[in-house]
């Protein structure tokens, strides 16, 4: 088994996040970045298949310098290379645009199964998994709660969560792409050994003059319009008079606000 | 440690700090940590905050079988075998990854914490740095996964500073095969669960020497838990040795030189300390900020009257002043065992000797930092932090064994002076020529000083300063009782006083040159600030206790010169502190932690 994981790197849970100059983004200077969570599970679930079947996990992450932190810690808990997509025209654009590199060089590089994560905690859009298994031609599952593979290797098994704790089993050949949703494994700590041993593992880079993707299909078909903080807008409203006559006032001002 | 992180590979003498100037690009920082460093110390937080923290209660409960089984969990991580050399089946890590780990497993809880040392420290060392090579083979492999589970046991009912008076004796058998040894070791950390002991007897009476006991080994039995104050969880008993009969193959180092491993590893706990200690303030600081934050009164959040902003702000400040000195010292010894043999046990002992004042420093500054923020975090939970129910008191309570072992900072303090003149003495140390170039300075007119500028020249030149203060006192200590000196605890104690604090601000303020220089004044803004208290405040706390040790050493006209020599060498512009810490606290109560 060969599996791709993509894994992304977000703004930790506990950094401050301030918006930028032009409220299209947050500022990323001075923060800490961490492996968004649900692709901690996908790195996880791909180690577990390949102790399973053997085979290769390689991580591939598309982002600045920085994301080499996120392929080395996949690295470190034993996947086996990474592959760094890297190129200052490819950040800020929307998930379509930075899939169709993505999807060019894990194309390329062949394989039996994508993993990603169900979103990012950032953008939090969930598309990148489901645009993977269509521009590589192959299907997708998401929101993976199992992942079972099957038939000598052929095929596999995907228990996706549905609404109000409704599950879905769902069986599809491979080559597949499938996003993961936390809470599916328990991801391993990295060993001191193995982050170690991850200074010694091949990390590929890969730059826009490496792809042969024409410039027009990296317009961006989405747009930040803007970024903002929810403005709190509590009011608390005391109904006086008699009990009788407040709970009248008060099914009047429910009905007014079409609550009843 | 990558080579480009610090300036020069020539190795910097222990205690040169005093009479040299450094370049910030001379000393390693924080900053410096390569990506395998912080990746260590993320595994280690990770840990901790996955698997003991939940089970902190558990463990002050005395839930031995959790804590050992959680212990040997850190070992499949390879928590327990940094330090071990690959040869014997360990990672063989620098040094600045041992206290990236010592500093990370601190928000574990003490208990926790000191269990973990004990055995990867103080327990596992004494082997890794005089044992066998048939002893190594045959411990280190299991010690670095936690199959076998060790403890040092030096300390004894009448001897504990005075750890060669101890009683404990060891006689050959008559067949030459075994050591008989009796006596008691008294407060072992691990002694309840631990399968090998390091411990130390003297044979045929007088021959102070280390052996490598099993808990298996006939004559062997530990006593009852003792009822102490703080680190609860951790086990603590007596070993009781009743003609244990020890292998002769299990004499560790040479007879007659237990000595070497007793302080040897006694010095390496003493820095490692200092690294737990900053990882234990910065806990702290982060539950006492989020309390701060939610406690209201007066219809406020307590984080918001200036009271409590200053003790938050003033936590951090000598937090980082610690932290800057802890990791410049780990920095420095790297360097000296960079290119030193993994088998060369002599000359990493020697590489790490070289810094036994900074070690002790740290031990002692470290700890004494760390009892400040755990004071002023009671403060800051009020009542709730005098209950148990909230995690202030255990911080308070834990905190307070670190100044009595590892050496009691009263005897770390007198060995930080101490070996300095021993240094001076034998001639490594160009000390006492400064301090004659000093006294020559003093007689003369006052020069005038030169305006400096760049970042934070004003704190250089006071820096500068406080070295000649230290140089003044200890220059006239050692004038006025040679080679007596050794009795003159007072005068000991406060010279290293001094001298702790000159490392702390020239740490300190290397540092924030240092991140200056990398990323520019603007992102710099809080810790320029920092380093402006700390050194502010620790120049004022250096003429305080420089007054009455000069008025113990000199008198009339010399007196007085050295009384005016010590206020031009601590005049300075007062900081507007107070607002440098108002400005400090705000951003630790939005970030909810330490900022540096
Ligand atoms: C929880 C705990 C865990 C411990 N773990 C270990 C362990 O794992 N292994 C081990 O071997 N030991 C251990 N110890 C022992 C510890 O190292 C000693 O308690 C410590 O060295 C001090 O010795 P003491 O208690 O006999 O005090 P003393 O030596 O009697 O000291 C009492 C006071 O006198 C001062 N004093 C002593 N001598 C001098 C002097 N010459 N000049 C000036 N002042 C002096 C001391 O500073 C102190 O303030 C532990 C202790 C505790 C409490």
């Amino acid at each position: 088994m060969k599996i791709i994981v993509c894994v992304k790197q977000v703004p930790s849970r506990d950094a401050i996040l301030r918006i930028n100059e032009t409220s299209s983004w947050i500022q990323d200077r001075d923060i800490a970045y961490d492996v968004n969570e649900p692709d901690s599970y996908a790195v996880e679930e791909a180690l577990k298949i390949k102790e399973k079947f053997g085979g290769e996990v390689v991580i591939c992450s598309l982002g600045p310098e920085r994301v080499q932190v996120a392929i080395k810690e996949g690295l470190a808990k034993g996947a086996d290379r990474g592959i760094h997509i890297c190129d200052p025209a490819l950040d800020n654009l929307d998930a379509l645009a930075q899939a169709r590199a993505m999807a060019e060089v894990i194309g390329k590089e062949g394989f039996d199964l994508v993993f990603t994560g169900l979103q990012s905690d950032d953008y939090g859009f969930a598309q990148t998994g489901v645009i993977l298994g269509e521009l590589l031609g192959v299907p997708s599952a998401t929101i993976a709660m199992a992942v079972e593979v099957q038939d000598g290797e052929k095929s596999v098994r995907v228990k996706r969560e549905l609404e109000a704790g409704w599950f879905q089993w769902y069986q599809m050949p491979l080559p597949a792409s499938i996003s993961i949703q936390s809470g599916l494994n328990q991801p391993r700590y990295a060993t001191l050994k193995g982050i170690m041993n991850a200074k010694k593992k091949e990390i590929r880079k890969v730059t826009l003059s490496d792809l042969s993707i024409s410039k027009d299909l990296l317009v961006p078909k989405q747009k930040i319009e803007r970024v903002y903080f929810p403005v709190k807008s509590k009011k608390t409203e005391i109904i006086d008079g008699s009990a009788k006559e407040a709970a009248a006032k008060l099914v009047t001002k429910l009905k007014q606000m079409r609550a009843l | 440690m990558s080579k480009t992180v610090m300036a020069k590979a020539k190795i910097v003498k222990g205690g040169s700090f005093l009479i040299e100037e450094k370049k910030p690009s001379e000393i390693f920082t924080p900053e410096d940590f390569s990506e395998e460093q912080r990746a260590i110390a993320k595994t280690t937080r990770d840990f901790v905050a996955g698997e003991v923290y939940p089970n902190r209660s558990e463990i002050e409960n005395k839930n031995k079988e959790l804590l050992v089984s959680l212990l040997r969990k850190s070992g499949e991580l390879g928590l327990l075998s940094f330090d071990i050399p690959e040869k014997y089946e360990g990672l063989g890590l620098d040094k600045v990854c041992s206290m990236l780990v010592a500093e990370n497993l601190a928000p574990a809880g003490g208990s926790f914490a000191v269990s973990h040392g004990g055995h990867t420290g103080i327990g596992t060392w004494p082997i890794i740095y005089f044992g066998t090579e048939a002893q190594k083979k045959h411990y280190l492999p299991k010690l670095a996964t936690g199959e076998l589970l060790a403890a040092y046991a030096l300390t004894e009912p009448h001897s504990g500073s005075d750890a060669l008076a101890a009683k404990t004796r060891a006689v050959l058998s008559e067949d030459g095969k075994h050591y008989i040894l009796n006596g008691t070791k008294m407060w072992i950390t691990n002694a309840g669960f631990a399968d090998v002991f390091v411990t130390f007897a003297k044979v045929d009476g007088d021959k102070f020497s280390g052996f490598i006991i099993e808990k298996t080994f006939p004559g062997v039995s530990t006593g009852g838990e003792e009822h102490k104050m703080g680190i609860r969880g951790s086990s603590t008993c007596t070993l009781e040795l009743n003609d244990a009969k020890v292998p002769v193959e299990n004499l560790l180092g040479e007879i007659g030189k237990g000595h070497l491993i007793a302080f040897n590893v006694l010095n390496m706990g003493r820095f490692k300390l200092g690294a737990g200690c900053v990882g234990g303030a910065k806990a702290a600081m982060k539950e006492a900020i989020a309390y701060a934050n939610e406690r209201h009164q007066f219809n406020r959040p307590i984080s918001s009257f200036g009271a409590i902003k200053q003790k938050l702000a003033e936590m951090a400040i000598r937090c980082y002043g610690v932290e800057s000195a802890v990791y410049r010292t780990a920095g420095l010894i790297d360097q000296a065992l960079e290119g030193v043999d993994a088998d060369d046990n002599a000359g990493i002992l020697k590489g790490i000797e070289e810094y036994a004042i900074e070690c002790s420093a740290m031990k002692v500054y470290g700890t004494e930092m760390l009892d400040f923020v755990a004071d002023e975090m009671v403060q800051v939970y009020g009542g709730y932090g005098y209950s148990e129910e909230y995690p202030a008191a255990a911080v308070y309570r834990d905190s307070r064994i670190n100044r009595i072992f590892e050496g009691t900072n009263e005897i770390n303090r007198m060995l930080i002076p101490g070996m300095l003149l021993k240094k001076a003495m034998k001639g490594e140390l160009a000390l006492m020529q400064a301090v004659k170039q000093l006294m020559e300075e003093l007689l003369s007119f006052p020069s005038m000083d030169d305006e400096e500028d760049g970042v934070l020249a004003e704190e250089q030149k006071m820096v500068r300063n406080a070295k000649k203060v230290v140089l003044m006192v200890a220059g006239s200590a050692a004038q006025k009782y040679m080679q007596n000196i050794s009795d003159q605890q007072e005068l000991l104690m406060g010279i290293a006083d001094i001298i702790m604090e000159v490392y702390a601000m020239e740490s300190a303020l290397l540092r924030t040159q240092k991140f200056v220089e990398a990323n520019g004044e603007a992102s710099a803004e809080l810790r320029l600030e920092a380093t402006k208290v700390f050194i502010n405040d620790a120049v004022d706390r250096i003429e305080i206790k420089a007054r009455p040790l000069l008025a113990a050493l000199v008198e009339g006209d010399m007196l007085r010169t050295q009384i005016a020599a010590l206020k031009r060498f601590t005049r300075h512009t007062p900081y507007n502190c107070i607002q440098a810490r108002q400005r400090i606290a705000a951003a630790m109560t939005e970030t909810g932690k330490y900022i540096f």
